[in-house]
């Protein structure tokens, strides 16, 4: 089976519920039907509460939220205070900026190197083809974390520290990456570039203007996934940015914690505020950040 | 003029050849230039720092990049006698197993639940799989805040039943469950997405065969869901113990490692040698054991995944 194959199957499955479905999980009965819907109501509250009961608190105002659960859950006088006044503050904006400005240059840098790289082994034969091919493969056993400490040297040597590059650069080599994209261009049928080349085009051209454009569903997979990696990372930025004004999202708010002190409906409204872009991304982007997901679990 | 022919041909032998040689470095020359940006970005922030800390492991380097003379196994020697490596080994495999098995089962039910198709497939999948899209501070403040021990919502919920919650994450018995808990609320979609896509891989044509013979949901689901689901869940559950050995983000910030070193995974242990103590050579040391850990069970995947697919 070819990977755009499997890729169109796990589509149609993944985005509908399929109505054949019915057929087999009908079989159990009615009882069967109404216990399962019971427990999966019970499960989705039980996921959905420590996220509710944030949002809850941070509309509280600091001296309700500073009473405990019972007095957030029964007051219903909602404010938007906490909000105001740390957007008022200006700092959250900056780190905004930074998570934006490295998550996107990020993403655009692995999608670019990335790519370029899957077509090279997955449409060229040159000499040393197979080796690179391994090289990439052992790169997916290596766990960053444990990096971090010579990246951080290296970073130093270079003097790349408290810069957006020491954030970008060290994320941009994505073996995954890698491997979705070949998996997706050995798809794609030679036929097609075969009859661009006839028409005169380049390599550059049949990459870019002829496989690029056919595998746009992966390239937003691949885009997105990195974006959200990206904006959440915390070791890395934490190690390498120490400038208030450069931190990301996730480190500026872990420094800023403790400063905080007892006012919890800030410190939520800090927590959902950082958030908050992604469960935007997500509405935006839901059937894309599923297929990455799935597509970059079911390789192979 | 028998002997002519030969040096022509073997003349135009050598031209083609010399074409398909040129043509072969210049295939070879263009395969590099597509790989170039990648292997180059691949060589400087993955290969080389895992030399270059492989070099630092036998080195005394700290912090402010004194001292970076050779010790030899020095450093290996003495983690290999550090009982804090030991326990915070211990912690890591400790939290890898109490978080893997509810990681996969419970994302396992979770897909098979929504994948009978019941109405408002958007509500259930965005319930299980958000948060794993959220910052590791966001789910860190998050669940700091559940846990509180007076005002927090878990503890509340409990004095509604008249029984008086422990201080979660300040109470050795209690932290390690209470982070896993987190931890299984945070990443459970990621499973649960790539369980919910093979179950949907299944072709419906053995479940109505199935039908046909008379067997009922249990018996399909243990004879051809279950069997089925095999490759998936050996991924599922190796790529869960990779992440769960990787730990540092939720104890870092929910503990801080303690009480009394009791949540400490290796990763914070790596981190506190090498940034709080300044022993950057101690810590590349400590890194490259727990590297051979993680690579031991990579090896062990890939042994398991080659065998089955030779088998099929």
């Amino acid at each position: 089976m070819t990977a755009t194959d499997t890729r169109r199957r796990r589509r149609s499955g993944v985005s509908a519920a399929a109505p054949a479905r019915a057929v087999h999980a009908g079989g159990g009965g009615r009882g069967f039907t109404i216990a399962s819907t019971t427990v999966l109501v019970v499960f989705a509250i039980i996921w959905l509460i420590p996220s509710l009961f944030a949002v809850k608190t941070s509309l509280s105002p600091n001296g309700v939220a500073a009473l405990g659960a019972q007095e957030i859950l029964t007051n219903w006088s909602p404010t938007l205070e906490s909000y105001t006044s740390l957007l008022r503050q200006g700092d959250i904006w900056n780190w905004y900026l930074s998570s934006a400005l490295t998550s996107v240059i990020t993403a655009v840098l692995t999608l670019l190197f990335a790519s370029m790289a899957a077509f090279a082994l997955s449409r060229l034969r040159f000499a040393g083809r197979a080796a690179v091919y391994l090289l990439i493969i052992a790169g997916l056993m290596i766990p960053s974390q444990v990096l971090i400490v010579p990246i951080f040297e290296e970073l130093r040597l270079l003097q790349l520290l408290n810069t957006y590059w020491a954030v970008i650069l060290p994320q941009v080599p994505s073996v995954i990456a890698v491997f979705i994209f070949k998996q997706f261009f050995d798809g794609i049928p030679r036929e097609i570039e075969e009859a661009a080349r006839v028409d005169g085009a380049g390599l550059w051209r049949t990459y870019w203007s002829v496989v690029m454009p056919l595998s746009r569903p992966v390239t937003a997979a691949v885009a997105i996934l990195t974006f959200v990696w990206t904006w959440n990372n915390l070791l890395l930025p934490l190690f390498v940015l120490s400038n208030p004004n450069l931190m990301t999202i996730p480190v500026g708010l872990a420094t800023v914690q403790g400063t905080f002190g007892l006012r919890y409906a800030d410190i939520q409204a800090g927590a959902i505020l950082a958030a908050l872009p992604l469960v935007v991304l997500y509405m935006f982007f839901q059937r894309q950040i599923v297929e990455g997901v799935t597509g970059s679990g079911l390789k192979g | 003029m028998t002997t002519a022919a030969p040096p022509r041909a073997s003349g135009a032998a050598d031209h083609l050849a010399a074409g398909r040689t040129r043509r072969r470095r210049i295939d070879n020359l263009r395969g590099w230039i597509y790989c170039a940006p990648f292997l180059l970005a691949f060589g400087l922030f993955l290969i080389w720092p895992t030399l270059y800390g492989l070099w630092m492991s036998f080195t005394g380097t700290s912090l402010a990049g004194t001292n970076t003379q050779f010790v030899g196994l020095d450093n290996y020697v003495e983690a290999f006698g550090d009982p804090d490596v030991w326990s915070s080994l211990g912690n890591t495999v400790w939290f890898t197993v109490l978080s893997t098995i509810p990681l996969v089962l419970v994302a396992l039910v979770l897909a098979v639940l929504v994948n009978i198709g019941l109405p408002g497939q958007w509500l259930w999948r965005l319930s299980f799989f958000l948060p794993f899209l959220l910052a590791s501070t966001v789910v860190s403040q998050f669940w700091v805040w559940m846990y509180n021990p007076q005002l927090g919502l878990v503890n509340t919920f409990l004095g509604w039943f008249g029984i008086t919650g422990p201080a979660w994450l300040q109470n050795p018995n209690t932290a390690m469950i209470a982070v896993v808990v987190t931890t299984v609320w945070w990443t459970i979609g990621f499973n649960f997405l790539l369980y919910l896509a093979a179950l949907q891989n299944i072709p419906d044509h053995l479940y109505e065969a199935a039908s046909l013979d008379g067997a009922g949901s249990w018996r399909r689901f243990i004879s051809i869901t279950v069997p089925q689901l095999a490759p998936t869940t050996v991924l599922v559950l190796v790529l869960q113990m990779l992440a769960s050995l990787k730990v540092f983000d939720q104890f870092f910030q929910m503990t801080g490692g303690g009480p009394g070193g009791s949540t400490r995974p290796i990763l914070l242990y790596i981190y506190e040698v090498g940034f709080t103590g300044y022993r950057l050579g101690y810590a590349s040391a400590i890194s490259y054991i727990f590297f051979f850990m993680i690579i031991i069970v990579s090896i062990a995947y890939m042994v398991i995944s080659s065998r089955r697919s030779v088998k099929a």
